[in-house]
């Protein structure tokens, strides 16, 4: 292994942190330029995740499954920093770049500029997200949570306009307050067990003094509480429609992944924490997160159909996501979860196509005339009354036939219909939790049904009102700038992608939840010191 | 005495700051999280348990760890103190954004009707 390649795991979070800097210091109107340095850090991270999925996909040497370890400033592993590359995380990175590059090229059209700094803000996103993903300690996870966070913050506001403000105050407030429990998790876990590395904990759990358990159950608990409010578990979600309906449809697309980061947290936790070999703390909380997420697939799917706004309707999508995630990591299945990871990257790929769509469908559209909550009220104000900044470049033609095939797509993988890729992960969920059998894995293939019903329903009345019975009149014509197509089609590609490839894609996921499940190799891929 | 001064104070600092957080003012809100923001400092500081006149590093010829408090959540406290100050900050100015756009300053930009 040359020496580039060991540090190509730190790729994906330091280049866009230089890049994000670096743009600090050029005028705000240099949109070329700034744009021109974003798409280069979205392309070369992309090529980063590529090549590190790539090696966790053919394996070790020996064609086994493989943990590439990076240890910061090369102390070893329980004292120093560690950065891990597994199945999971080289996964979610490289769904963060192709969601990423492609809502950047989106914003390109014209959400760049509707208010200052977007370029950067969204690279600390990205490099935010990529760390979560990558850490190997529980510290570190919370500081790359808050570079998230505050990007987000930021992202949420862009564009500005009351809406906006109103649901961004909610959602700092309620994140704010997820971070005070989640630094009182981790400083209980701290107290009890000594350690802050992932690898280390999972050794030390089972040697906990009995009088001290429960306070690292109490521990864990408050931790778990903090990550399901970031995937918005019921009754923890609240806040996630206002304000994912409210920010810009780049932002909105770019944070389908924000929720799949507390859902990896917790898939992460769970398997390498209270697996099998947890000793007295195996399965802790595990009933809860299955509840949970069989609630969130309700409510989520309740307020799909009850959703009168496209966009409100995607933000429902990525609840039901979520639930689905989660009352999958609930049986504890190596099965479930195989289809579980494979539908959470289809499905937050199509969530954030869901988001772009409902922007270009409603632009310029009375904010009132369908839903009786202004959405997009500032669009009469700053970019978009300006004609001469509002140009979306090239047009690309027959834009609501192409729109409507791109919903198509965009329906099916939501509800988890043949032929495409949600099918595959939805059935072999339905599969294995009825294997799994139980009243847990009977209600999961009743909740999986009902879910894909209800996003039916709601997602098709809502495309029949936006494409088919438009008023030609009354409302202005679909116009579709090219870096809008391209964005849209990218995202859609990389779902069809998925179902072509899914024999491979499904190995993948499958593989990877076996990974999981045996998290020893993990340990001492970490604790071994090194690759 | 120490551990119970200690204790009474970070459960006073929660209690105000959650019956702060949940007023419908934004300011008696941003009030609210900044004192569950101390009490969680004082919270981390007290995991590595409490000990006084200890140095939190090494000198060269005594070693022995127990001589010496655990520096790792001192670590810990600075990093949590500039991140809640940074993220503070930022919520003061959609503060006053929001009371700006919407002439009120209740957490739902609008008075409810008495």
């Amino acid at each position: 292994m040359t020496d580039w390649q060991e540090h190509l795991i730190i790729g994906p979070i330091v280049l866009p942190m230089v890049i994000a800097a670096a743009m600090l210091l050029f005028d705000e109107r240099r949109r070329l330029l700034k744009g021109g340095l974003s798409l280069f850090a979205m392309a070369a991270i992309l090529a980063m995740a590529l090549a590190l999925l790539h090696e966790s996909a053919t394996g070790a040497t020996g064609g086994g499954d493989t943990a590439r370890v990076y240890q910061l400033g090369d102390w070893p592993a329980p004292f120093g920093i560690v950065l891990v590359a597994d199945r999971l995380s080289t996964l979610m990175v490289a769904l963060t770049s192709v969601l990423g590059a492609c809502s950047m090229i989106f914003a390109l059209a014209r959400w760049d500029r509707a208010g200052p700094r977007f370029h950067a803000l969204f690279l600390l996103l990205v490099m935010g997200v990529n760390g979560a993903f990558l850490t190997g300690d529980l510290f570190n996870l919370f500081v790359f949570f808050e570079i998230m966070l505050a990007a987000s913050y930021g992202l949420a506001l862009h564009g500005s306009g009351e809406a906006r403000i109103r649901a961004g105050l909610a959602y700092i407030a309620v994140n704010l307050t997820a971070s005070m429990l989640f630094l009182i998790g981790v400083s209980l876990i701290y107290g009890v067990t000594g350690t802050l590395n992932m690898a280390d904990l999972a050794v030390r759990i089972p040697q906990i003094a009995e009088a001290d358990r429960g306070l690292f159950h109490v521990g864990a608990a408050i931790l778990g509480v903090a990550f399901l409010t970031k995937c918005a578990m019921w009754p923890l979600g609240f806040w996630l429609t206002t304000t994912y309906s409210a920010a810009s449809a780049p932002a909105a697309a770019v944070f389908a992944i924000l929720s799949k980061v507390g859902a990896y947290v917790i898939i992460r936790l769970s398997f390498l924490l209270f697996g099998p070999d947890g000793g007295a703390s195996a399965g802790f909380g595990q009933l809860w997160i299955l509840l949970g997420g069989l609630a969130t697939i309700g409510f989520g799917t309740a307020g799909l159909i009850a959703a009168r706004d496209l966009s409100i309707a995607a933000a429902y999508a990525v609840i039901v996501s979520s639930g689905t995630v989660l009352a999958a990591v609930g049986t504890g299945n190596a099965d479930v979860l195989g289809g579980a990871v494979f539908y959470l990257v289809g499905s937050t790929l199509a969530c954030g196509a869901l988001f772009m769509l409902a922007e270009v469908l409603n632009r310029g559209q009375d904010p009132g005339a369908r839903s009786g909550r202004a959405v997009f009220e500032d669009e009469y104000f700053d970019p978009f009354d300006d004609e001469e900044r509002n140009e979306p470049g090239l047009v690309i033609p027959a834009a609501v036939a192409a729109l409507g095939g791109a919903f198509l797509i965009a329906t099916l993988m939501v509800a988890g219909l043949p032929p495409l890729a949600g099918f595959i992960g939805k059935l072999a969920m339905m599969e294995a939790s009825a294997r799994f059998g139980g009243w847990a894995g009977y209600a999961i293939v009743v909740a999986l049904s009902l879910a894909s019903l209800g996003a039916l329903i709601g997602l098709t009345r809502l495309g029949v009102a936006a494409l088919w019975a438009r008023d030609d009149d009354a409302e202005p014509a679909v116009v579709v700038g090219a870096a809008e197509g391209v964005a849209i089609a990218g995202l859609l590609a990389a779902c069809i992608f998925l179902a072509i490839f899914g024999e491979a894609g499904f190995a993948y996921a499958d593989h990877t939840a076996d990974w999981l499940v045996r998290p020893d190799a993990y340990i001492r891929a970490v604790l071994g010191g090194g690759s | 005495m120490t551990q119970i001064v200690l204790a009474l104070a970070i459960g006073v600092l929660t209690a105000s700051g959650v019956w702060l957080m949940l007023r419908p003012r934004t300011f008696q809100v941003i009030i609210g999280l900044s004192l569950v923001s101390y009490a969680v400092n004082l919270f981390i500081f007290s995991m590595g348990r409490l000990r006084s006149g200890a140095a939190a590093f090494t000198s060269k010829g005594a070693e022995d760890p127990a001589l010496y408090a655990d520096p790792t959540p001192q670590a810990l406290v600075l990093t949590a103190i500039v991140i809640s100050f940074a993220l503070t900050a930022l919520f003061l100015v959609v503060l006053l954004a929001s009371r700006g756009e919407t002439g009120s300053d209740h957490v739902d930009g609008q008075e409810t009707p008495e």
